[in-house]
Parts: structure tokens; C-alpha cells; sequence
């Protein structure tokens, strides 16, 4: 069973990133935004959608590295009732929705809060590939989450920036993560995109150093050039807050739809 | 109790709390801080400088003042440390210039702070008009409007105050704040936290400038009581900073015993409390792992106290430690007990505490002393920014 599900998740993973001409989106949302039950409807969605990798947050009361769009919605989801518990069991048949790879993210006090194990456990039964903690460090990752990551099979991605120094993104890339989240400047989530020289600069210093991980780029990408841009230096993007602005509660399948073919055709 | 040797381990770590727990984007700052702080801190020309300041600036050595008939009424020497006539009216102050001095040999320009009741906000907005730094202060829209008087002292001493509008609006969403505007702005500017709090190196180096307080209780007593020791050390504790500069150096003296104390607002079971030991558990709040209040699904409280300095859902990884290992006593004091202290000690001695001063004040009631014993209250603030408060309690 345990071995069966593994080759399963390194399957999905590593389809994702075989086709090398194809532009890869991940999509990122709130779970219980914009209301407590839409998260199935929402992965529907994404599924039919031509969407690559699916990011599935946990609101946060707290949450450091996000700016107004998702603090929003995060605070939004609680106020409807959200919680880990509801998230586990809304995502119980989660494996007769999709088969795309999908990663929950959430800041390290929801996991530890739960219990380590618990929560990793339980992420394996209901067949999530990985998870994306944002505050948890290296050295806290290596100590008290690896052997849970490892034991329940779960993928970690950790997050560069343009100032992570190449010694430690070679470190990580040897953690064996899902992929690597490029932070695409020192900023928190949703902020604006621009094809600054130094942004330039890091999409080609990460792309000439070969990493064996793959990387996608997040924070800010909110259309089809710069996901298209980021395509040519990396392996994906990540969007989440434009997303999120753009979902539209009345008709939450369409909303999708739209934005998935909006951000996948050229202007 | 085995030899006691407290101290932050080099990973920031006081026992199983602490640590530093920050998105990749904070990293090259923290690692910028946490390996330069020691060295900045030893260095002479730094040292000469802040205790010059502490001393001429500041007011330097505060007194430690044997209140006679407090002493009288509790049955033991009880002195009073006055860090309420320090500059600006607080202990705040000690960190605040100690990290701007720091900021400065780091050769950043630009300060951001956080602030509940404004007092570390006052600080860190004087420390910056006299040593010339850019200053912005992110306050909760609660608590701007709860202390406006603070509000325009740090405008008249040239700071920007940021509303803070996420979350619930107060201390907590303005920290969160700060650290988000560090993360946007990670070059040019120095975040100085106000307590024992956040990621390491911060509860160990806020700790480190506001030991200055202990440092001087032991010269004083050895001048007043013939020995450096008192047999208690009692402190309020919102994140701790008062309690860890007024404990640090007794910390590893098994002889004295530490008193700290937190807001039980109306009650450690009313469900409005700021009681982080008694309600809390273990977990990561700004940045380190410790004791905070926080729901069964790991969502941070909101908490609640009369006093804005100890309205604060954790505590530092010091204190958690001293809890845990219980080398500290806890003790709560509710909003009544803490306003009926304050106007005690304003009637006996003639002082006007702050309102978190109040509750270090009110456990006197819950020790029991030997006679001849010697306690030391750190008396962390001075009441004029709570005349709203006292006049709303009106029992004076
Ligand atoms: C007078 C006074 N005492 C105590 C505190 C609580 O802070 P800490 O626990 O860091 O000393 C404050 C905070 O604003 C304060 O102003």
C-alpha cells in the first residue's frame, strides 16, 4: 500500500515536469475561501482546467510572508469555519478528484499544533504529495520534520530568494524536495511583477547553475508574460493571489476556467 | 534542582524554546544580525557609547528605592527599582537605544518598530531623533486609537505610525506588520523588536541591553543591604523584557527566587486573559517556538488585558523555559487587582504606576514572606500614560 501510493506521488511529480515545452502553472488557493465547502468544486475546477500542480492553502491567523491578498482570504476562511480537521475531511475522496500533484501550504504552528506525525500521516492517507511551510527553516526541517516527511512519503519544498546565496540553494536542491519555490524578489505574496534586469539576472543565475530540482517561480505573476518568461528560465509559476482576486463566488467553476485560459494565452 | 547554567544555546535555543523560525525571505537579515551582534556588542567603542547614554541620556543608574511602608504592609524589605524615571518613562528605552547604536555600526538608516501601548514605540521614536535615524512604528488601528497621547509623541519626535489594519488590529498584527515590511524592505532597515520575543538572535539581544537593570540591582543592594542577592525578584511579563533585564543576572542563582507575573485580565478562565502560561501551549509566534494562546486548531487568540504592554498572546522563549523548568514562579493578577495596586502604591509612596507595573505590584499579595526578607519589585513604568485608564476605574 505504503510502496504503491509512493511510486504513485513520484509519478505524478515527475509527469509534471517531463515535458519540457510545455509552460507549467500552479494554481494556488485558500481553503474555505470563499466559502467553508467550495474547496472540492475549486479542485474540480483546476482539474478540467490546464493547470499543472495544485497548491492547496491552510489559512492562517498569522500568516509572515503573505501580503493583503491572501491575508485576506485567510481571514475570510476562518471567519467561514475553516480548520484542519474540516480541510482533512473535505479532502478525504481527494484522489477520485484529480491525480495532479497537489501540496498543502501552511506556516509550522498548524502542523505542530496538530502534531508532526499526525499531520503528516494524514496528509499521506488522503494523498497529498507535499508540503509547503514557509517559516520552517533548514536546520528545523532537517531536526524535527524530515523523518515524518520521510516515514508518510511527503515531498518538502523549500523557497529561495534573489539573496539566497548559491551555497545554500545547492543544499536544498539536495534535500530531494518537490521542487524548488523561486520567491521572485524580497517581497511577501501578491505584490506587482516587472521585468526588472535583476529579476532577469536571477531567473539566469538559478537557470546556469543546473540544479536537480525542479524550480517554479511564485509571488507576484499575475499574467501570460510573465508566466511565459518564467517558463523559458524555470520549470513553472505559481500563482495564487491573482487567482484569488479573480474568483468569482456566483460561478466559481467558470471563474476558473476563464482565469486558467486568460493566463495561458498570449496578448 | 542540579547546577543552574540558563543561557541561549547557539541555535537560539532556551531548552526546547526558541529557535528562529522565518521565511527564507527574512533569512540573509537575521543571519546578518545574529552574526554580528556578539561582536558589536563587545566591541569598547560601543559599550562606551550606550552607557554613556544610558547614564547622561537616559538617567542612568534608576535608584532602587526601599519603599517603607509597602515594606511595612507585606512584612518584607521591598525595594523598588525605578526604571519608571527613566527617560521616556519606561525600561523600553534601554533596548530601544541599544539596538538603534547597533543599527547604526550595521549601517542601516531607516528603524521599524512595533508597538501596543506606544511605550516601546515612544522609545524607539526618541532613539532614532537623537541618533538621526529614519523611523516608522507599525501600531495595531485598535490601539491607535486606544493611546493617542503616544500616537503624537512619536509624531512630535519625528516617527511615521503605520496602521496596522490586518488581522484583529493590535500588538500581534502589528508585529506581523513590521516583519512583512522587513521582508519588503530587507537592505536599508532594522527592525527593533520590542521585547524578548521573535526570532533568535532578537529575545537574547533584547534580554542583553536590558540587563543593565539586574546589573545595577546587584551594586545597589550590595551598597543597601550588604549583599548583591535579594531572596525574590518580582516583574510583570507582556513578551518579558522588563522581567528578563530585572532576572538575568540571578538567573543561575538558585537562592533567589523569580517572580513573574501575567495578566489574568478578568479571570485565567473568563476567556478574556492575556495569562499565557496558565491558558497556552507550545508553539511558533513571530518567529520562535514557545508558549502562546492559540485555538485547538493552532490559530493564535486574541487575548485580552486592561494593561496594552501585557495585552500580548505569548511570551519570550526565556520565560517559556523558566516556566517549563520551573525555575520561575508564575503569578496572575487580574485588571481589578492590578488598578487597586496601582492606587496603593500612589496613596503609600507616593508613585504613580504604570497600569502593567500594577500587576507585578498586585502578586505581592500572593507571596509569603519570611520576615527580614528582601524582595526587589521592578517597578518597569510610570503611570502618566494610563491616566485615561485610571480615571475609567475611577476607584481612587
Ligand atoms: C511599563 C511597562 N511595563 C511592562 C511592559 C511589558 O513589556 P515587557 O514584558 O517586555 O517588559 C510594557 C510594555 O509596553 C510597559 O510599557
Amino acid at each position: 500500500m505504503e510502496t504503491i501510493n509512493m511510486a504513485d506521488m513520484q509519478n505524478r511529480i515527475e509527469n509534471v515536469f517531463q515535458d519540457k515545452n510545455k509552460e507549467k502553472l500552479t494554481i494556488y488557493f485558500t481553503a474555505g475561501y470563499p466559502r467553508l465547502n467550495d474547496t472540492t468544486t475549486i479542485l474540480q475546477a483546476l482539474d478540467e482546467a490546464d493547470v499543472d500542480i495544485i497548491e492547496i492553502g491552510i489559512p492562517y491567523s498569522d500568516p509572515l510572508a503573505d501580503g493583503p491578498t491572501i491575508q485576506e482570504t485567510s481571514m475570510k476562511a476562518l471567519a467561514n469555519g475553516m480548520n484542519i480537521q474540516k480541510l482533512f475531511e473535505q479532502l478525504k475522496d481527494l484522489r477520485t478528484i484529480t491525480q495532479k500533484p497537489v501540496f498543502l501550504m501552511g506556516y509550522c504552528n498548524n502542523v505542530l499544533k496538530y502534531g508532526t506525525e499526525a499531520f503528516c500521516q494524514k496528509c499521506e492517507e488522503v494523498g497529498v504529495d507535499g508540503l509547503i511551510l514557509p517559516d520552517m527553516p533548514m536546520n528545523e526541517y532537517q531536526i524535527q520534520f524530515k523523518p515524518y516527511f520521510e516515514k508518510y512519503n511527503l515531498k518538502n519544498v523549500f523557497l529561495i530568494t534573489p539573496k539566497t546565496s548559491e551555497e545554500r540553494i545547492r543544499t536544498i536542491d539536495d534535500q530531494n524536495g518537490g521542487f524548488i519555490y523561486m520567491v521572485s524578489s524580497s517581497a511577501t505574496t501578491g505584490g506587482s511583477w516587472e521585468d526588472s534586469p535583476e529579476r532577469l539576472a536571477y531567473l539566469q543565475r538559478i537557470k546556469s547553475m543546473n540544479l536537480t530540482t525542479p524550480q517554479m517561480v511564485g509571488f507576484g505573476i499575475a499574467d501570460y508574460s510573465a508566466l511565459q518568461l518564467v517558463n523559458q528560465y524555470t520549470d513553472g509559476a505559481i500563482v495564487g493571489s491573482a487567482f484569488l482576486r479573480n474568483l468569482n463566488p456566483e460561478n466559481l467553476q467558470s471563474s476558473i476556467k476563464q482565469f486558467v485560459e486568460n493566463i495561458r494565452t498570449p496578448k | 534542582m542540579g547546577k543552574l547554567d540558563i543561557k541561549v544555546d547557539e541555535n537560539g535555543y532556551y531548552g526546547e524554546f526558541g529557535g528562529a523560525y522565518i521565511p527564507e525571505l527574512l533569512h540573509p537579515n537575521i543571519e546578518e544580525l545574529k552574526s554580528q551582534y556578539l561582536k558589536i556588542i563587545a566591541q569598547p567603542d560601543f559599550q562606551e557609547e550606550f552607557k554613556a547614554l544610558l547614564k547622561d541620556y537616559v538617567g542612568r543608574p534608576t535608584p532602587l528605592y526601599l519603599a517603607k511602608k509597602l515594606s511595612e504592609k507585606y512584612g518584607a524589605k521591598i525595594y523598588l527599582k525605578r526604571e519608571d524615571l527613566a527617560h521616556t518613562g519606561a525600561h523600553k528605552i534601554n533596548n530601544a537605544i541599544g539596538q538603534a547604536l547597533l543599527a547604526k555600526r550595521l549601517g542601516k538608516k531607516k528603524i521599524i518598530a512595533e508597538t501596543g501601548a506606544g511605550q516601546h514605540g515612544v522609545a524607539t521614536a526618541t532613539a532614532c531623533a537623537l541618533l538621526g535615524l529614519d523611523c516608522v512604528v507599525f501600531m495595531g488601528e485598535k490601539d491607535i486609537d486606544r493611546q493617542r497621547p503616544n500616537v503624537e509623541r512619536m509624531r512630535i519626535l519625528g516617527a511615521e505610525v503605520r496602521p496596522a489594519s490586518s488581522g484583529s488590529k493590535t500588538l500581534k498584527d502589528a508585529t506581523n506588520e513590521a516583519m512583512r515590511h522587513w521582508i519588503n524592505n530587507p537592505n536599508d532597515t532594522h527592525y527593533i523588536i520590542g521585547s524578548v520575543v521573535g526570532p533568535h538572535p532578537y529575545p537574547d539581544m533584547v534580554t542583553k541591553f536590558q540587563a543593565v537593570i539586574s546589573e545595577e540591582i546587584m551594586q545597589q543592594l550590595q551598597e543597601q543591604e550588604g549583599k548583591n542577592a535579594p531572596d525574590y525578584v518580582v516583574a510583570c511579563v507582556g513578551g518579558g523584557s522588563n522581567a528578563a533585564g530585572a532576572f538575568y543576572h540571578y538567573l543561575n542563582n538558585e537562592k533567589v527566587k523569580l517572580v513573574a507575573v501575567e495578566a489574568a485580565g478578568h479571570g485565567i478562565d473568563s476567556g478574556e486573559t492575556a495569562a499565557t502560561t496558565a491558558k497556552g501551549s507550545s508553539g511558533v509566534l513571530h518567529g520562535s517556538k514557545t508558549l502562546l494562546m492559540q485555538s485547538e486548531d493552532g490559530q493564535v487568540t486574541e487575548p485580552y488585558s486592561i494593561s496594552a504592554g501585557l495585552d500580548y498572546p505569548g511570551i519570550g522563549p526565556l520565560h517559556a523555559y523558566l516556566y517549563a523548568s520551573k525555575r520561575a514562579q508564575f503569578e496572575y493578577v487580574t485588571d481589578d487587582e492590578a488598578m487597586q495596586a496601582c492606587v496603593e502604591l500612589s496613596k503609600l509612596e507616593g508613585i504613580i504606576p504604570a497600569v502593567e507595573t500594577g500587576h507585578a505590584l498586585a502578586a505581592l499579595n500572593n507571596l509569603k514572606f519570611e520576615k527580614g526578607e528582601v524582595v526587589v519589585l521592578n517597578l518597569s513604568g510610570r503611570g502618566d500614560k494610563d491616566l485615561q485608564t485610571y480615571i475609567n476605574y475611577g476607584n481612587y
